[in-house]
């Protein structure tokens, strides 16, 4: 690349604070002007999108587990549950809120000491199925923007193609329609679009990144869990921000696709986790596909050898 | 128990704990098994998912259309490099049938192909580039320069009903046209194992060695297979020949698949790709044995018999490994259980444990 390019920009989508609002799919949907593809209640706790596709550039995945976030005490354990109009739940608050009363709001006060109610037995489980803890994970997926991205390499027409900013794009109006590229992406995103013929995925907004915008995702986001950036800047950050979570007792916060060195060269839109990828429908170890094909390209011309030395051993053979 | 609520995925609604829906009187079913890589035992069956979805995306494309199309690519590319050979050792009736063969098929081939396209009209903008990283451009280049070399070699055939004026050209060309096809026809009959292998479907990729064998075996099966049944019994040795070989070969090459991937070959024995692959492989034997057996009697019977099995055997493999291809895309298992084997053992062994 020549010097004049813009530096490789890339998301930072930092799981631990999605708050799950899905700003993010509903600003894509807008701004991109991408076609419904569905609004439907599918069981898996506030997702309805499922998974990246076609029409579904940016995903929520939502996670529900009974574990604890870090050191975190969930606050359902130590409350008693059913009515709160009861002795025994103002007996909590108050051991909760402790000198200050109720002038403060009880998250400054501090003094906030979830443990078993005194006094009492162990709280019921707060759920039929017995959980006592929960711990809700959400994440916003989209296209990685691979480093070396298998879509690209398969490609037969170039329609998709590279951008200055590193990012991957189709070119619609050259797509044919041939489907390689879907098999080809080791995170299943890119999707072809059924009426159309053609494929389609997030282009990181490459119309707005060129008018010296954010992407809408990024843009819409209301915590910040979807950071754009320098990608160079971004993971840097990326670092800080896993060493302060395990600092906080996070110690399951994870970088995913920062490094460099992975099976796809490290990918442009990365991801902090709070458990392994598998979880969150990402595949746990990529590997962009291409990677073995020069290999493969040596078997393939070493059979084709053997299909034709066979032929004329056949006609060698039977002439006599 | 507890294990499996450590491990299992996450699903509570139905009470799933450790298992993908469905799952869970396969998980395992090859546990005496060891696996190829190495040597290690078969990788633990529980694994966990987003809710028991799939990693990957499925291919978009449609059975009939691309299974069929590395069908007929295969019986193209064989029948080319068998009317090289018939016309060569002056064998007429063989030359003619394997001709027509190649071209029917080269011509149905690419019919499928551009019907697959999103955008057929499209077809076009495949020609833009070439790209050695796309085995689907450098096929489809292969594929243009190779049929309009098998169409004049198959003119040469209808020579006489050709109009007069073009008559010697092609008389001409004829052979030189069916002579420079076999410099691509091998790659027509092999590069579709590349194609496929170079993708994320689990079958597919981890059978990246095999294929290219497999399928250019399995081309041979069936052009030769459809030449012996097509040809008359005096001239058709060298077809049954090329036949049973391909035939042997892609047994071989299917063992070593199912050996050598462990619990990712599972869909290549399940469903209907099973289905298709037990068919392919009792197809396969029958019409390698009838033609052996026509070798020595010569009978035009046992010819048609067993080279139309053959043709069978080779269309249910394209079939079986294609359906297969799909099921290990369309099930997380086969994404993440090897990945997640793989990433252990590398956080294991690198960055200091």
């Amino acid at each position: 690349m020549s010097d004049d390019n813009p530096p490789r920009m890339g998301f930072f989508t930092d799981t631990s604070v999605c708050i799950g609002c899905k700003a993010c799919e509903v600003a894509c949907k807008e701004w991109n002007a991408i076609p419904d593809d569905g609004l439907s209640l599918l069981g898996m706790s506030y997702d309805n999108t499922g998974m990246l596709g076609a029409d579904t550039w940016r995903h929520v995945a939502f996670i529900e587990q009974d574990k604890p976030l870090g050191r975190q005490n969930n606050a359902v354990i130590a409350m008693p549950t059913g009515a709160t109009a009861t002795h025994a739940s103002a007996e909590a608050v108050h051991e909760g809120l402790g000198q200050k009363h109720g002038s403060e709001l009880g998250t400054e006060t501090g003094a906030i000491r979830p443990g078993p109610l005194p006094g009492g037995p162990m709280p019921a489980p707060v759920t039929p199925d017995g959980r006592k803890e929960l711990r809700w994970l959400m994440a916003s997926d989209v296209c990685k923007h691979c480093t070396h991205a298998a879509c690209l390499d398969v490609c037969p027409t170039g329609s998709l193609l590279r951008t200055e900013f590193g990012t991957v794009i189709v070119q619609e109006d050259i797509c044919n329609g041939c489907g390689y590229c879907v098999p080809a992406c080791p995170y299943g995103v890119i999707d072809q679009r059924k009426d159309d013929g053609r494929v389609w995925k997030c282009t990181m907004c490459y119309d707005r990144l060129t008018a010296g915008q954010e992407p809408a995702c990024a843009k819409a986001c209301p915590t910040d869990s979807i950071q754009y950036g320098v990608l160079d800047d971004l993971r840097e950050r990326a670092a800080h921000r896993v060493e302060n979570l395990h600092d906080a007792g996070v110690l399951e916060a994870r970088l995913y696709g920062a490094d460099p060195d992975d099976g796809v060269g490290g990918a442009g839109a990365f991801f902090l986790l709070l458990d392994e990828p598998e979880v969150y429908g990402f595949p746990p170890d990529p590997v962009v596909t291409t990677r073995d094909l020069p290999r493969t390209w040596k078997h393939t011309a070493l059979a084709a050898v053997g299909v034709a030395a066979t032929v004329a051993a056949a006609f060698l053979g039977a002439r006599r | 128990m507890s294990a499996s609520e450590q491990h299992g995925s996450e699903v509570r609604r139905d009470g799933l704990h450790g298992t993908a829906p469905g799952r869970e009187a396969r998980i395992g079913a090859r546990g005496g098994r060891k696996a190829g890589r190495g040597g290690e035992m078969v990788p633990p069956a529980e694994f966990r998912s987003y809710y028991g979805r799939s990693v990957l995306k499925a291919p978009v494309w449609e059975s009939r259309d691309i299974a069929g199309y590395f069908f007929l690519g295969g019986v193209a590319g064989g029948s080319a490099l068998l009317a090289a050979g018939a016309d060569l050792t002056g064998r007429i009736g063989l030359r003619r049938s394997t001709r027509v063969a190649a071209v029917a098929a080269t011509g149905l081939s690419l019919a499928a192909l551009i019907h697959d396209l999103g955008r057929p009209g499209r077809f076009v903008h495949m020609l833009r580039v070439l790209k050695p990283s796309s085995p689907m451009s450098v096929g489809t280049w292969i594929l243009s320069g190779f049929a309009p070399l098998v169409a004049v070699a198959a003119l040469d055939e209808a020579r006489e009903r050709l109009p007069g004026p073009v008559r010697p050209m092609i008389a001409a060309l004829g052979r030189p046209s069916g002579l420079a096809a076999t410099v691509l026809a091998p790659a027509v009959t092999t590069y579709t194992g590349a194609l496929i292998a170079d993708t994320a479907v689990p079958v597919w990729h981890d059978a990246r060695r095999e294929l290219p064998y497999l399928f250019g075996a399995s081309a041979l099966a069936a052009s030769g297979g459809l030449a012996a049944a097509t040809s008359a019994p005096g001239e058709a040795a060298p077809a049954r020949v090329v036949g049973i070989a391909g035939a042997l070969v892609e047994q071989a090459c299917d063992r070593a698949v199912h050996k050598r991937l462990g619990m990712v070959a599972e869909p290549l024995s399940q469903g209907r790709a099973g289905r298709y692959l037990t068919a392919a492989r009792w197809s396969t034997r029958a019409g390698a044995a009838l033609l052996a057996l026509s070798a020595l009697r010569r009978s035009r019977a046992l010819d048609i018999a067993g080279g139309t099995a053959l043709v069978a055997g080779s269309l249910f493999a394209r079939l079986g490994y294609f359906h297969a291809g799909a099921t290990s895309a369309t099930e997380p298992r086969y994404t993440v259980v090897p990945q997640r084997e793989r990433a252990d053992h590398a956080a294991k062994t690198g960055a200091g444990g």
